[in-house]
């Protein structure tokens, strides 16, 4: 897929909103023709022009109203999660889930959500995501492991309300 | 427990992001424990389920359009009219020269990013493959022998030893109707793949070193002894940059 389908797809996840999606995109490619020259060559082209994006995003009032929720990397509640409940089969039946993993995913909190899709999405180096998110390797890792575990948690208390 | 240890560098292992030596002996380790294995095999399928969702929204053709426009316009406007009163003042032939020179300027910028395009499709066809390449095989003096008598020259394949690079094999390939090698390299779950051409196959590339990015994909190119080097991939810009040095030391 291109990269600017790529971009509108992961402005619309941050703002969950078609026309503020459209917004921000149209401000990317502004803002990246504008300052081209500050584009070094040889440099990652995409971690760049994402790395625009997500500023863009977080100077907007919807991406300061996220910010301003979330309490980033407090850490606290570092323990290895268990692996015993874990079966082949209830792995069988979370693959019936993609619609809980999309509202789980919309539901977490911007760092979580874009950590996770520059990652599992975009396929994302953790280099190149610490580029475009402008923190360390070592941050990008654990906001990655505390990401993947609130999306667990997430599609399971979902799983329990539409459940039983 | 042992498998704390394990269990820490679970994600890593899938992200691709666990040195060769270390992914090695995780693979093994997963082999005999089930309990890492099935928390690898969770873990994996949450990272596919997000892939799977992650493509969500498209959008409007209307919107793709107007930011095709908006790009276009301020690109080619400043550039001309800034130097239209020089050329207006200037004799008909220097015109002549001018705008003859700058067509041709024009005109190979453009075919060197069809080049470029080109080769970015071969490599992503490469991906694509069922059967990526022609010879497989790790060994640098099993592929460049390989070869002989089906490329009209000949080049040195690198050595690899002590670099996080693995050479996947190679085939050969085409461009402008003239053979050429395309060797294929892993660097973690990176594929990259290098070209190498006759120069006098390709009128397009005439810089003689350049480092530039086609459809998101990182590419490097030099010459070399009349050869033409290119280095396509989706790597990092460290990595093309180190497989390059690697490439251009083994002459």
């Amino acid at each position: 897929m291109p990269l600017f389908e790529r971009l509108y797809n992961f402005a619309h996840w941050l703002t969950q909103d078609r026309e503020e999606a459209e917004d921000l995109v149209q401000e990317t490619y502004a803002k990246a023709l504008k300052g081209f020259s500050s584009f070094q060559p040889g440099t990652n082209f995409r971690a760049w022009i994402y790395q625009i994006l997500r500023n863009t995003f977080l100077t907007s009032r919807t991406g300061l109203k996220s910010t301003a929720t979330v309490p980033l990397d407090l850490g606290g509640d570092d323990e290895t999660v268990p692996a015993a409940n874990d079966t082949p089969e209830s792995i069988l039946l979370q693959r019936s889930d993609q619609q809980l993993v999309q509202e789980a995913l919309g539901r977490l909190p911007v760092p979580y959500r874009e950590v996770l899709l520059l990652c599992e999405f975009e396929e994302m180096s953790y280099q190149e995501i610490s580029t475009t998110l402008a923190v360390p390797v070592g941050t990008v890792m654990s906001r990655l492991s505390r990401a993947r575990r609130a999306l667990r948690d997430t599609v399971q208390e979902l799983r329990g309300n539409k459940g039983t | 427990m042992a498998c704390e240890l394990w269990t820490e560098n679970l994600d890593a292992y899938f992200d691709g992001e666990l040195p060769a030596d270390e992914a090695r002996a995780f693979t093994e380790h997963l082999r005999q424990c089930a309990t890492c294995a099935a928390e690898g095999l969770r873990r994996v399928q949450q990272k596919r389920a997000v892939q799977a969702v992650g493509q969500r929204f498209t959008p409007n053709p209307a919107f793709r359009a107007s930011i095709q426009k908006s790009i276009a316009a301020p690109r080619q406007s400043p550039w001309r009219w800034r130097w239209l009163p020089v050329f207006l003042s200037a004799t008909a032939a220097t015109l002549l020269i001018a705008s003859a020179f700058l067509l041709n300027l024009q005109h190979d910028r453009r075919s060197e990013q069809q080049l470029l395009s080109e080769l970015v499709d071969q490599h992503v066809a490469t991906l694509a493959s069922a059967n990526p390449v022609d010879v497989v095989s790790s060994d640098r003096h099993t592929v460049k022998p390989w070869f002989q008598g089906k490329i009209p020259f000949t080049f040195n394949v690198p050595e690899l030893q002590d670099s996080p690079f693995v050479l996947v094999g190679g085939r050969v390939a085409y461009v402008s109707q003239s053979p050429g090698a395309e060797l294929i390299f892993r660097v973690r779950q990176h594929q990259m793949s290098v070209f190498i051409f006759q120069e006098r196959g390709l009128r397009e590339a005439r810089e003689n070193e350049a480092v530039r990015t086609a459809l998101s994909f990182q590419v490097r190119t030099w010459r070399h002894n009349g050869l033409r080097y290119f280095v396509i991939g989706d790597a990092s810009a460290q990595d093309l940059d180190k497989l390059s040095e690697l490439i251009k030391a083994a002459g």
